[in-house]
């Protein structure tokens, strides 16, 4: 049995529908990512995972326990949930060193000075903050503060790791590196991740699955890898990656751009039975995943074309739409004003009036 | 400079900066220093220059053994040690200081726990509260201490006597003419300054901080104890630190409440010297010399507070911030409402009830019922009285004119400050922020001493004589605001006019000026309003022709018209009524466009 459960939950801000009948089950030792657009919902359900929101409707139990409930009308506070968090502003508290802050947890939990001693110890050891444990928070680097953060979170032990954007108001390089420590953090604690981001590299480097969320619906629960391939609908397509989407309307000889002048060759085009729908589409395309092809019966003019040194990349005029390739350095092209030939290799259609 | 002014030695930049330092020396320096030159100087055979002669010549221990023989020697003489000997100097020093921690003890508890209400429980209609909490700021406290002596005084207090009469009391409930009289009153008008610092700490600050603390397993009385207290306290302690300041030096409440039973403070003692010897130079240079404690007393509070704000405030504000906890209050919330309602009708309605209620009657003393209560006395003081038409004539022109002056003295000198690359402006600084922490007696007595002939211009019972001392008093007020508007002013903005072609003053004309209207409007409220309830300065420098609003209040109060006083009172609350109400869509609608 998934170790956090969340079934059907709900919240509402006003009007506004944060999250939305949401469900989602993470396992012992994994690491869980929820990405999206800001406003989204990711960090509301995070924060009802925390037990910072309650919740409109659903519940949530983390292995035999329950956390939230509407219809139980049960709601545990956050101090009484054993979570461990990590915010984005890193929230190290001035006032207390950077060892006061770590111990902050445990000095809760009236565990022994010995046992606190050596849980802070370990922690700060675990994080390489031994050497600082005595100073002040203010004299310690973004990198560093997000380490405190990290030991303090560690410190109780917890089953799970709440992780908020932890790395967002670090510099890029640094970012790399305290993803990996957190990494081999969990291996070395075995606690389980859920993590917020808005970066999908983030999400995708760390992750053994993410959610991917727009206006507090889940779009798809999948690995990163099938969610970079197998995309459930236009805007997973379109939130991950670079991505094209070409607009085509059913005409007389098949599938043609919407004023007429492009027409789709019927071998390139879209699955029977979406085509028997005889409704608009989107073509959806990777810009590295088309290739220039002579003899292709999909024609374009090549309108800008950029060195951006690993890859040179292309903007094609296809009827009245922008498509953009990305082509290794080394391989052939055409020049600025010239009309080339496009062949997509792994097209995804959509259905133009779905539903975002 | 030269980079602006090319070849040319003497350009625009060069003229605003001679003339911002001469504007600040002439209104703000000189009189300051004269209070501390005549204090210790002139006159007796004590002074300065035989100590640090002493000192000099034979080093640290001469000097103190010089010090105290002059003291001891000249003790007779009219000089520091014969003003601070005298019992009545020490008590009033012992009275502002009992006052005023009494004061900041009281209106920091009474402005945090508010505070906190307002900000971090569910208490209901936060905003209306919140709004209400900061009326004492536009209500002067003189005027509230008027209405509490009618309603507390211990024979003719309408509460004292309605209790002695209801219930057969001998005596009365309370005696407002008393320490915890004055103490009481003080609270109820300076604690907003609190207030508004810690509402202003708790908002800003990242919720996260205690967010982390509630995940670590505190609940919210351990969150309080150990996070948001510690982190507020430096904004806690600064507003209480603004509160002794300005009660150590705050004229009204004690001259009001205090006189009866003998309560003077440094303020107080000081108008009554001078006062009651109708200025001549001996009561002046005592006044000197207990202005001095007063600037010294000032001057610690101000070292105090800087050291608290240069090493105790954290940075705990944070960019992404989702709304702060609320602590639900559940059963408390509705009693937690009813002691905020009853404190805003206890401090803020009553008392303005009272003074519009008996600036209505024919004679102090009478009940309020239809037949003793008409509006004969304020049309006679609208209308009718030669005294209160001056008053408020005179109030007016001043605070429109002092605010003018200084609105555009204010944006010249912080344009010097933010703007220009000179040396000493860090003195131009300070000359222009010293009066926020001299008090007020302390600016009207250095006036009073710059201006009065002795160096060759007599201001001297002229309307004038208040007018620059209003300038000298205000100058901080108008330097803040323009500051802040100056430094939204990006430095590209004037050179890309400077590059366009424009002149140094093209550019100020064009780009600078037009920028920073809204401060400069700004200004010119933040003293006009403050100066039409203005009693401290005014009260030591009006003449019988040259009474403004406040002292015209004062004085009726102090000759027993206090239902003229009353009358007066309530017409000059409409006024700053009606000035905040207009002030507030006027800036309102700026920040709206």
């Amino acid at each position: 049995m998934s170790h956090v459960r969340l079934a059907n939950v709900t919240k509402r801000f006003g009007q506004v529908i944060a999250v939305n009948r949401l469900n989602l089950e993470v396992e012992r030792g994994e690491c869980f990512s929820m990405l999206g657009p800001s406003g989204c919902g990711k960090t509301t359900t995070l924060r009802m995972l925390a037990g910072f929101e309650d919740l409109d409707g659903g519940e949530i139990r983390v292995g035999d326990r329950l956390l939230s409930s509407r219809s139980g009308n049960f709601y545990l506070p956050p101090e009484k949930r054993d979570f461990g968090m990590v915010f984005q502003a890193f929230a190290i508290w001035p006032h207390l060193s950077v060892y006061e802050n770590v111990a902050f947890p445990l000095r809760l939990r009236k565990l022994p000075a010995s046992e606190i001693e050596r849980r802070v110890g370990d922690a700060l050891a675990s994080t390489n903050l031994l050497a600082e444990a005595k100073g002040g928070p203010a004299d310690l680097s973004g990198g560093g503060k997000q380490r405190v953060a990290l030991a303090r979170a560690l410190a109780i032990n917890p089953d799970v790791m709440l992780l908020d954007e932890p790395l967002s108001s670090l510099d890029p390089h640094l970012r790399e590196e305290m993803r990996f420590e957190i990494k081999d953090l969990q291996k070395k604690y075995g606690f389980s991740i859920i993590y917020v981001t808005h970066d999908q590299a983030e999400a995708m480097a760390l992750s053994d699955r993410i959610l991917v969320m727009n206006f507090g619906v889940s779009q798809q629960i999948d690995t990163p890898l099938r969610v970079y391939n197998n995309p459930a609908n236009k805007f997973v397509f379109g939130f991950i990656g670079l991505s094209n989407f070409l607009r085509l309307v059913p005409g007389a000889e098949g599938l043609c751009t919407p004023d007429g002048s492009t027409i789709m060759p019927r071998d390139m085009g879209p699955p029977e039975g979406l085509l028997r729908l005889k409704a608009p589409l989107f073509l959806a395309s990777r810009p590295s995943e088309i290739d220039f092809d002579a003899v292709s019966g999909l024609r374009g003019l090549v309108t800008r074309k950029a060195f951006l040194g690993e890859i040179v990349d292309y903007q094609v005029r296809v009827g009245d739409q922008d498509v953009r390739v990305q082509k290794g350095r080394r391989s052939p092209g055409p020049e600025v004003g010239e009309v080339c030939g496009l062949c997509f290799r792994l097209p995804h259609w959509y259905p133009v009036d779905e539903p975002v | 400079m030269n980079t602006i002014g090319g070849k040319r030695r003497f350009g625009a930049a060069e003229i605003i900066l001679l003339l911002s330092i001469a504007v600040l020396v002439v209104v703000v320096a000189v009189p300051v220093l004269l209070i501390l030159v005549n204090a210790f100087f002139s006159g007796g055979s004590l002074t300065l220059a035989d100590v640090s002669a002493a000192f000099r010549n034979r080093g640290a221990w001469a000097a103190a053994a010089t010090f105290f023989r002059l003291a001891v020697t000249s003790f007779n003489g009219h000089d520091v040690f014969k003003v601070l000997g005298e019992s009545d100097t020490y008590e009033a020093l012992l009275n502002s200081l009992f006052i005023a921690s009494g004061t900041t003890v009281g209106s920091t508890v009474v402005g945090t726990f508010f505070a906190w209400l307002v900000t971090r429980t569910d208490i209901p209609y936060k905003q209306l509260m919140k709004g209400m909490f900061l009326v004492p700021f536009m209500l002067p406290s003189f005027i509230g201490a008027m209405a509490w002596k009618m309603l507390l005084s211990p024979r003719a207090g309408y509460i004292n006597r309605f209790f002695m009469d209801v219930f057969n009391l001998d005596g009365p409930v309370f005696n407002i003419y008393s320490y915890y009289g004055i103490i009481l009153v003080e609270v109820m008008y300076l604690f907003p300054f609190v207030f508004i610092q810690v509402c202003g700490a708790l908002e800003r600050m990242d919720p996260t901080l205690e967010e982390s603390a509630r995940i670590s397993g505190a609940g919210l009385f351990t969150i309080t104890r150990k996070i948001t207290i510690p982190l507020v306290l430096p904004s806690i302690l600064s507003g209480a630190l603004l509160i002794m300041l300005y009660s150590m030096a705050h004229f009204g409440t004690v001259a009001v409440l205090g006189i009866e039973n003998g309560i003077f403070n440094i303020p107080t003692l000081i108008y009554q010297r001078i006062h009651e010897s109708a200025g001549n130079f001996a009561s002046i240079r005592t006044g000197t010399v207990l202005a001095s404690v007063l600037v010294t007393a000032a001057a610690v509070i101000i070292w105090l507070q800087n050291r608290i704000q240069g090493r105790g405030r954290y940075q705990i504000i944070a960019g992404k911030s989702f709304r702060p906890m609320e602590l639900k209050l559940r059963g408390l919330r509705y009693p937690l409402l009813v002691v905020c309602l009853a404190y805003i009708g206890f401090t803020i309605i009553l008392p303005t009830v009272v003074i519009f209620l008996v600036g209505g009657l024919r004679t102090y003393g009478l009940s309020f019922t239809m037949e003793n209560l008409s509006l004969d006395n304020y049309k006679f003081i609208l209308f009718d009285y030669q005294v209160t038409r001056d008053a408020i004539w005179n109030s007016v022109v001043l605070g429109f004119g002092a605010a003018l002056v200084t609105m555009f003295a204010g944006v010249m000198i912080s344009y010097v400050i933010v703007k220009m690359r000179v040396r000493g402006k860090g003195l131009l600084e300070f000359l222009g922020m010293l009066p926020f922490s001299v008090p007020g007696s302390v600016i009207a007595l250095g006036v009073i001493l710059a201006w009065s002939g002795k160096y060759g211009v007599n201001l001297y019972n002229t309307v004038w004589i208040i007018f620059v001392a209003y300038i000298a008093r205000y100058m901080a007020f108008s330097l803040k605001a323009n500051s802040a508007a100056l430094e939204q002013i990006h430095d590209s903005l004037v050179e890309a006019a400077r590059a366009s072609g424009a002149t140094t003053w093209q550019a100020l004309r064009d780009i600078v000026l037009p920028l920073v209207r809204p401060g400069m409007i700004a200004a010119f409220f933040l003293i006009f309003l403050p100066s039409l309830r203005e009693l401290t300065v005014s009260i030591m420098l009006y003449a019988p022709t040259t009474r403004t609003i406040g002292v015209a209040i004062y004085t009726l109060n102090e000759d027993g018209e206090t239902v003229m006083s009353a009358a007066m009172a309530g017409v000059a609350l409409v006024i700053i009524v009606i000035g905040q109400i207009f002030i507030n869509r006027i800036t309102r609608k700026r920040s709206g466009s």
